[in-house]
């Protein structure tokens, strides 16, 4: 009952405390985990959306830069002297060593015909008037195709620029190396999980993505999903994760450079900074617990201790209380029983007196008289007894002070008993601590203490058995314990036997008053008295408690 | 001791009435009364050498008043008080004021008879001092002493 009492109160104090201590703690680490997600999503976003814009200039200067490196070409060598084939052979050769990536060139007159061309595919002789490229470029004066298979059935992409002359429009005709381009492109990806690659407006890829589908092939990705030039939008890849995308829209908003990575990958050095953070906080909680939990004990076990003590001065209270209660009555009580013994003694006294007359004298009753007048004499003299002892000890004096050997009042009060003891076949074994100082005390009522429980003691074992007396120093106190081996204490003995009046002797044999002054004696020295029977239950042991008062110095 | 006399002063009539009878039966001049008002008034009509006097009588005057009027008006009349244990102190108290002795209740006869016969002694010694007091003033005042014989 009353640990649980305290097994609650354990409780509570430890889930307000770790309530309080602990709640801060995790609303500060959650919005710092947060906190870091958002930072980092953000920084993430910021560092992919640069990427792909700054891939996206560099994609637009290759190709602007070859569409340049045409047009000068164009302009400056005419029809005629382009389809000379060594002469075109030349131009391209200078094209390579300029800009680089051109696979082929080819001049194409303006009925569509290919009339020169140089490059290892065999294209010379095709017509290209039907092709829907043709018409643009001779409208516009440039093209970039998108990539295609075209007559050399592998994928690649062309660009072209118009050169008028007085005979005729004609068209310089490059493809620009996939190889080189794709390896352009794929300079933007990063990482384990990233990725560089081209679609155009109808979802197509333009160079081959690094995981999932392939140059020509549909794509997943929505380019109407970005807008403007530069947009970022977190989605579900192919195998279902996040993925961040990128797109930038090229100069001709026709091709959309897309990059795109986990962004888990690109926060992991913003992940190691949060499981460090996890770690601090989950070592600053369970330190709480622990400290939490730690004092909470402590300070419960002491309260423990306190209530425990407590406890016992209230039961030496009450115990007190009862004991001056009770006297107090039994002082009452014995006083009106004195009156009537009073009477009862001169109306014998008187019986007696007549006896002596010669008429009764010489009745054949008369010792018969006398005998039941002696009886009743006898007995109101054990009454007087009872009542004077009662009496005697419930006013006791104060104790009077003098030296007082306790080892020394222990050997002689056993001398007194010893014969008593032989008798009975009780041993007595002494062990006496002769550290113990000489005390300033009242050897008699010292005397009276002993004297009641040794012969308590012997009663207690009846004939055959041994007594221990000990005496030793605890602190500021001597302690003397008498130990039998008689039959030890019932649980109504140990809370009654220090009461007045209670004896398990058979009738006559004891007042009930022993323990009671003894008990009375030693309280009034300050000291104590208790009971209990012995660890293994084979008797029981009275154990005394006086104060050491120093005697002063004469 | 047949020429001494006694008054018993108790307020437990079986008491009184026992003691007065066996004290008579030894030929002791005894009286019996059992209250302190009654013990004066007895006392002012006839002169008692001791007074066996119970310390409480509850109602009336109690044993200590009562003494204090005897010693006030009668200081040679020896007192032996009564005592249970509840008042031990007043006994003591008593003898302060000129009480003989005391003796614990329930008393045994024979414990009043020594206490009495030291009273009687104690009473005797003491006339006879003052009667020897009396011839030395009546050689010295004899119209005086013969004045307060009068009273």
């Amino acid at each position: 009952m009353k640990e649980r009492l305290y097994r609650n109160l354990q409780q509570k104090i430890v889930t307000l405390t770790l309530v309080v201590s602990l709640a801060p703690l995790l609303i500060l680490g959650a919005v710092l985990y947060y906190q870091f997600e958002n930072a980092g999503r953000e920084m993430t976003r910021q560092q992919i959306r640069y990427r792909a814009q700054s891939q996206a200039e560099a994609v637009d200067l290759f190709i602007r830069e070859r569409t340049a490196i045409l047009n000068v070409m164009a302009d400056t060598h005419s029809f005629d002297h382009m389809i000379e084939e060594q002469n075109l052979a030349r131009i391209f050769e200078v094209m390579n060593a300029r800009a680089g990536a051109f696979v082929d060139l080819g001049i194409i007159d303006s009925r569509g015909d290919h009339r020169a061309y140089v490059g290892p595919y065999d294209l010379l002789g095709r017509n290209y008037y039907d092709q829907s490229w043709f018409d643009e470029v001779m409208i516009k004066g440039h093209y970039k195709s998108d990539v295609y298979m075209g007559f050399r059935q592998q994928p690649h992409f062309i660009i072209a620029v118009r050169r008028h002359e007085k005979q005729g429009s004609w068209i310089l005709r490059a493809t620009i190396d996939p190889i080189r381009f794709e390896e352009i492109v794929r300079s933007a990806q990063i990482g384990r999980t990233g990725d560089a690659f081209i679609v155009n407006r109808e979802r197509i890829y333009q160079t081959r993505p690094r995981f999932e589908g392939n140059v020509l092939a549909e794509s997943t990705i929505d380019p109407q999903q970005f807008g403007g030039r530069v947009t970022v939008v977190e989605m579900k890849d192919w195998a279902g994760e996040n993925r961040l995308y990128a797109g930038s829209w090229l100069n001709d908003n026709k091709w959309l450079l897309v990059i795109n990575q986990q962004p888990l990958e690109l926060m992991s050095r913003l992940f190691a900074m949060r499981q460090t953070e996890i770690l601090i906080i989950t070592l600053g909680v369970l330190a709480i617990v622990t400290t939490t939990i730690f004092t909470t004990r402590l300070a419960i076990n002491r309260l423990k201790k306190t209530d425990q003590e407590m406890i016992e001065l209230n039961a030496q209270l009450v115990q007190s209380d009862k004991l001056a209660a009770l006297g107090k009555m039994a002082a009452g009580v014995a006083h009106e029983i004195n009156n009537p013994l009073a009477v009862i003694l001169q109306k014998t006294g008187w019986m007696e007196d007549l006896l002596q007359e010669a008429d009764f004298k010489e009745s054949e009753n008369a010792t018969e008289f006398r005998q039941s007048i002696a009886k009743i004499e006898e007995h109101v003299e054990r009454a007087r007894k009872v009542v004077h002892n009662m009496l005697g000890y419930a006013r006791k004096m104060e104790p009077r002070l003098e030296d007082v050997d306790v080892n020394d009042t222990l050997n002689q009060t056993i001398t007194i008993l010893e014969n008593h003891a032989r008798i009975n076949n009780i041993d007595i074994q002494v062990d006496l601590d002769d550290a113990i100082p000489i005390i300033a005390s009242d050897q008699a009522q010292l005397q009276q203490v002993f004297l009641n429980l040794l012969t308590n003691a012997i009663d207690a074992i009846g004939s055959n058995g041994a007594i221990d007396v000990v005496s030793r120093r605890s602190e500021d106190r001597i302690v003397v314990d008498v130990r039998d081996d008689g039959p030890g204490l019932s649980d109504e003995m140990l809370r009654k036997i220090f009461d007045p009046f209670y004896t398990t002797k058979d009738t006559g044999k004891g007042t009930g008053l022993g323990l009671w002054v003894s008990h009375s004696i030693v309280s009034k020295m300050g000291g104590n008295i208790h009971a209990k029977n012995t660890p293994d239950r084979k008797g029981a042991v009275f154990t005394v408690e006086i104060p050491i008062v120093i005697p002063e110095k004469k | 001791m047949g020429y001494f006399s006694i008054l018993v002063v108790d307020d437990e009539i079986d008491l009184l009435e026992t003691l007065v009878k066996r004290l008579q039966k030894r030929n002791i001049d005894t009286v019996g009364v059992k209250s302190g008002e009654e013990a004066l008034e007895t006392m002012a009509k006839k002169r008692f050498d001791v007074v066996i006097l119970d310390v409480k009588m509850p109602g009336g005057i109690d044993g200590i008043e009562t003494l204090r009027e005897i010693k006030r008006h009668q200081p040679l009349t020896e007192v032996i008080l009564l005592t249970g244990h509840g008042s031990v102190e007043t006994s003591i108290e008593g003898m302060k004021m000129g009480a003989f002795d005391y003796l614990l209740k329930p008393i045994k006869l024979e414990e009043l008879m020594v206490k009495l016969s030291e009273a009687f002694e104690k009473k005797d010694l003491q006339e006879q001092k003052i009667r020897k007091a009396r011839i030395k003033e009546l050689v010295r005042f004899p119209g005086r002493v013969f004045q307060q014989e009068k009273e």
